[in-house]
């Protein structure tokens, strides 16, 4: 949490900007990212918001601008450089394998190993720990994923995302098609990474959900920065307007 | 993945079924006899079959696994009645012909992007043609019935050493089945009740028992059997705990999904229809071995169809991701129960295939019930 002390900036890009073709998807933008803070990115179809968590994950190559992690300047031109960093990416379509279970999904490509065996009940023991620590209940974490709920493989993902011991983890609108109570667990879910002192940015269109477990908010419109608010202490009415670009 | 043993009920209810039908119309269907011909007879389709799975599991096909098998059976034959090869080279020299093949079609898919289906329908057609080629001076070669080969089909197990295969494989299930129980509670994790794990043990324990005792009535437990059973059973440990089999499963679930979590998508695919071809051609020199010779027709007629069937009446499903090696087993039983039994009837080959027919759409309507009902438990 931030009370006490300055907040711990871990990531912090600057005028990043993106073209393609005709459109510039970024153009000098830039946010600060610190430990034990959720900082939530809005912005309307198109703002740019997709284009710069890429950038973050190194999916895209930014044509300009500078990215500092843990205050030292660091290039992220592939996926592979955002994770040994310790920038970890949930997207939206969570990548997981409906017909395996929690276990196998979540040490997905990093099994651990003994002479090519799996080690399962090592990896068992460890899935369990890590969904206990963000309170995630799973009745039976050998039970394929195909049998979860949304919030609970949406948990799952995030789960994933935190056994490489990342410091940023980005979550990409991960209460779209949720209802109202898998959402909660989701939003609990992210508390629980704030507590952990990670740094989250989140992506969401939707602001209830904002509101209920962001400290921060950074709007794009068109590609710029349009404006960032404490969420404590900011009206909804404000933040739309930024979105919007409603003359506020 | 957790195993609930619903995969396999179709299966099991069919063989059921089947086994009481004929009994009732046939005495001789469950004579020890029949029942020996009978699981000799399914040998080499399961063990195409269970190749064919491997590749199922990704979410692809083979189509060529038939004409595989038998290329690789006249390989075999042709180094060893015309280059006079020693038997023990040429069976080596047909299998790894079988790999390579595998290998050819693994990387026309994996690399170049050819569907599953168009290569190995290319495979299909192509590998036939070949045989035809070797086998042009003649059409067909006989084996000697002395021989090596043919012997394969013509050994049984002494007693002793069937008990004592028995016995020992089930200690060592109960072993394993103890042991990871020890380590899980050691781990402070939940283990099922005992009874839940001993039911199986004791089920399959009873079901080994009296098929051993009713294949002593008459020549014992045929070698092919055990050649069959173990490739069953280490196909279904290699898949259920090792890496790659790990991966296997992954890549039939969702590809992209893998390929993101950095498994070497390619190499596994390659890898996965090297082992198809290379069962297939396993199976091909076992159905040689049956019948002691190669012919225009081996791997031919509707071997290949019969062992794409058995795989999807064990319950593995044609999307991948879903299913396990005892598919074979159980599949190719029921399969090869009802053109035993048809034939015991003296019934038309007709009637046989319209009621496979059946018995397949029967047991993919029974799977999919059960996967709704499953999926609608949760919800």
């Amino acid at each position: 949490m931030r009370e006490g002390g300055h907040p711990v900036v871990v990531l912090s890009v600057r005028d990043i900007s993106k073209r393609f073709d005709a459109v510039q998807a970024l153009d000098r933008v830039g946010l600060d990212l610190a430990a034990g803070e959720v900082l939530a990115l809005v912005g309307d179809n198109g703002a740019g918001k997709s284009t710069l968590i890429k950038v973050i994950a190194g999916v895209v190559d930014a044509d300009s601008g500078s990215v500092t992690f843990n205050g030292q300047p660091a290039r992220i031109a592939r996926p592979h450089d955002a994770q040994a960093l310790g920038i970890a990416t949930v997207y939206q379509d969570l990548a997981l394998c409906e017909n395996l279970n929690v276990v196998a999904n979540l040490f997905l490509g990093t099994e651990r190993q003994r002479f090519a065996l799996l080690r399962q009940i090592s990896m068992e023991r460890t899935a369990r720990e890590l969904l206990r620590s963000l309170n995630v209940r799973i009745p039976d974490v050998r039970v394929p994923v195909s049998m979860l709920s949304g919030g609970q493989r949406q948990s799952v993902a995030i789960a994933r995302a935190l056994l490489g011991e990342p410091r940023v983890v980005i979550l990409d609108e991960p209460t779209a098609a949720l209802g109202v109570e898998q959402t909660a667990q989701v939003l609990a879910v992210i508390r629980r990474l704030r507590q952990r002192g990670l740094a989250v940015l989140l992506i969401s269109h939707n602001l209830v959900d904002v509101w209920a477990v962001s400290d921060r908010i950074s709007v794009l419109r068109l590609g710029r920065n349009a404006g960032e608010f404490r969420t404590a202490g900011t009206d909804q009415d404000t933040i739309v307007a930024a979105i919007t670009g409603a003359g506020a | 993945m957790k195993r609930t043993g619903l995969d396999y009920l179709p299966a099991l209810a069919g063989i059921v079924v089947i086994a009481a039908v004929f009994g009732v119309l046939s005495e001789h269907f469950l004579s020890p006899e029949n029942l020996t011909n009978l699981l000799l007879q399914m040998v080499p389709t399961g063990t195409i079959s269970l190749g064919i799975i491997m590749v199922l599991l990704l979410g692809e096909i083979d189509l060529s696994a038939g004409s595989v098998s038998g290329l690789t059976a006249v390989v075999m034959a042709v180094l060893t009645a015309h280059h006079h090869l020693p038997v023990a080279l040429a069976v080596a020299a047909a299998v790894a012909a079988g790999t390579v093949i595998g290998v050819l079609h693994g990387l026309i898919f994996a690399r170049l992007g050819v569907p599953s289906f168009i290569i190995t329908l290319a495979g299909l057609i192509g590998w036939q043609g070949l045989l035809l080629y070797l086998l042009r001076r003649g059409g067909t070669i006989n084996l000697p019935f002395t021989g090596f080969v043919a012997r394969l089909s013509d050994t049984w197990l002494p007693p002793w050493l069937s008990w004592a295969l028995l016995v020992g494989s089930l200690a060592a299930w109960a072993a394993a089945t103890v042991l990871v129980r020890r380590l899980r509670v050691g781990a402070g994790l939940p283990v099922a009740p005992a009874w839940r794990a001993a039911l199986p043990l004791g089920v399959v324990g009873l079901v080994l028992t009296a098929g051993l005792v009713t294949l002593s009535a008459d020549r014992g437990v045929p070698l092919l059997l055990v050649i069959f059973a173990t490739l069953v059973v280490a196909l279904d440990l290699a898949l259920r705990h090792t890496v790659v089999g790990q991966h296997m499963l992954a890549i039939g679930g969702n590809v992209e999904a893998a390929r993101r979590a950095g498994i070497n998508v390619t190499g596994v695919r390659v890898l996965a229809f090297a082992t198809c071809s290379t069962l297939a051609a396993i199976g091909g020199i076992l159905a040689a071995s049956r019948l002691a010779a190669v012919n225009q027709s081996s791997g031919g007629s509707d071997i290949l169809l019969m062992a794409i069937a058995a795989a999807v009446i064990g319950g593995v499903s044609l999307f991948g991701g879903r299913g396990s090696a005892y598919a074979a087993l159980l599949g190719i039983l029921v399969i090869q129960s009802i053109t035993n039994g048809m034939l015991l009837l003296n019934v038309d080959s007709s009637v046989r295939l319209m009621v496979t027919g059946v018995v397949l759409a029967v047991a993919v309507a029974a799977d999919s019930l059960a996967g709704r009902s499953r999926m609608a438990r949760t919800i």
